[in-house]
């Protein structure tokens, strides 16, 4: 019993992580600051929650505090991800040549 | 309507928040000896009554059998979502092309509740190729990895509807 939650808690551990590096890798291969944030902030909400169960396996009296660790990554990350874009779009950082539409910017034209 | 929803929800809401902060608190502590539950009621009560009109999870939530099953179900799809969103990420990361066509489109939101449109503002930031940028008013606009369709209404079937379908029993 011991030695399987170990090992739940290790193969967890070692997923999360995998996100956690391949989030990273997204962040030096996207070419704009858009989908650098994209990257960013989907791979760290799962792999830090992939982390945080894992260690609940490893250690499961911490699991109170750990889910609500998770509870604040939930409501935080998104929130922050998007109005770090908002800001980056609204001081008009450059995106990448990619980018095909835009209908804010165009909105934003409409108004002033 | 919405202003008198407000009213009539103000002292559930607060109630609400008070009973979640002590919560957070109680878990935290991870004990109930007096003193440590004290201090908590003091200072639930405090941010409570200063922070009575922000938002707090539960905040125009309502509270129907049917509310909870479709919050549970909420969850459930919430992280298929997400976990799909890791996958796809992890495969255009990986695929030495980079296979991406960004853009910002603009989709629209039934909900009528704040807390309802600032869970489908989180939700649609964790899901698959898509990221918030700005919330006015029933309008979202969305940055994706990958358009599909520029159309609005196309995006809001695409991007909004199976989380909406969710959010609109629990918010409105």
């Amino acid at each position: 019993m011991e030695s399987l939650l170990n090992i739940t808690g290790a193969v967890l551990l070692v997923c999360g992580a995998t996100f956690l590096f391949l989030g990273g890798l997204g962040l030096v291969r996207m070419p704009d600051l858009f989908n650098r944030i994209q990257a960013g902030a989907k791979t760290t909400t799962l792999g830090t929650l992939l982390v945080l169960i894992g260690a609940a396996f490893l250690q499961p009296e911490w699991s109170l505090k750990l889910l609500l660790i998770g509870l604040f990554l939930l409501f935080t990350n998104p929130l922050s991800s998007q109005v770090l874009a908002r800001a980056a779009h609204r001081i008009g950082i450059e995106k990448s040549d990619k980018t095909h539409v835009d209908k804010l910017a165009e909105d934003l034209g409409d108004k002033r | 309507m919405y202003k008198q929803n407000q009213v009539k929800y103000k002292w559930r809401d607060r109630g609400v928040l008070f009973a979640t902060l002590l919560l957070f608190w109680l878990m935290l502590n991870n004990s109930l000896a007096l003193d440590s539950l004290l201090i908590g009621i003091v200072v639930s009560l405090i941010i409570t009554i200063l922070f009575c009109s922000g938002l707090s999870f539960f905040t125009e939530f309502r509270f129907t059998p049917k509310a909870f099953v479709a919050g549970i179900l909420y969850y459930i799809y919430f992280f298929k979502e997400l976990i799909k969103a890791n996958f796809r990420l992890a495969i255009i990361v990986l695929s030495p092309s980079l296979p991406i066509n960004p853009g910002i489109v603009k989709v629209r939101t039934q909900l009528k509740s704040r807390m309802g449109r600032l869970m489908l503002a989180n939700s649609i930031t964790l899901t698959p190729g898509t990221l918030t940028m700005e919330l006015e008013g029933e309008w979202i606009y969305v940055h994706c990895v990958n358009v599909t369709s520029t159309d609005t209404e196309e995006a809001t079937a695409q991007i909004v509807s199976g989380f909406e379908s969710y959010l609109e029993v629990m918010y409105g």
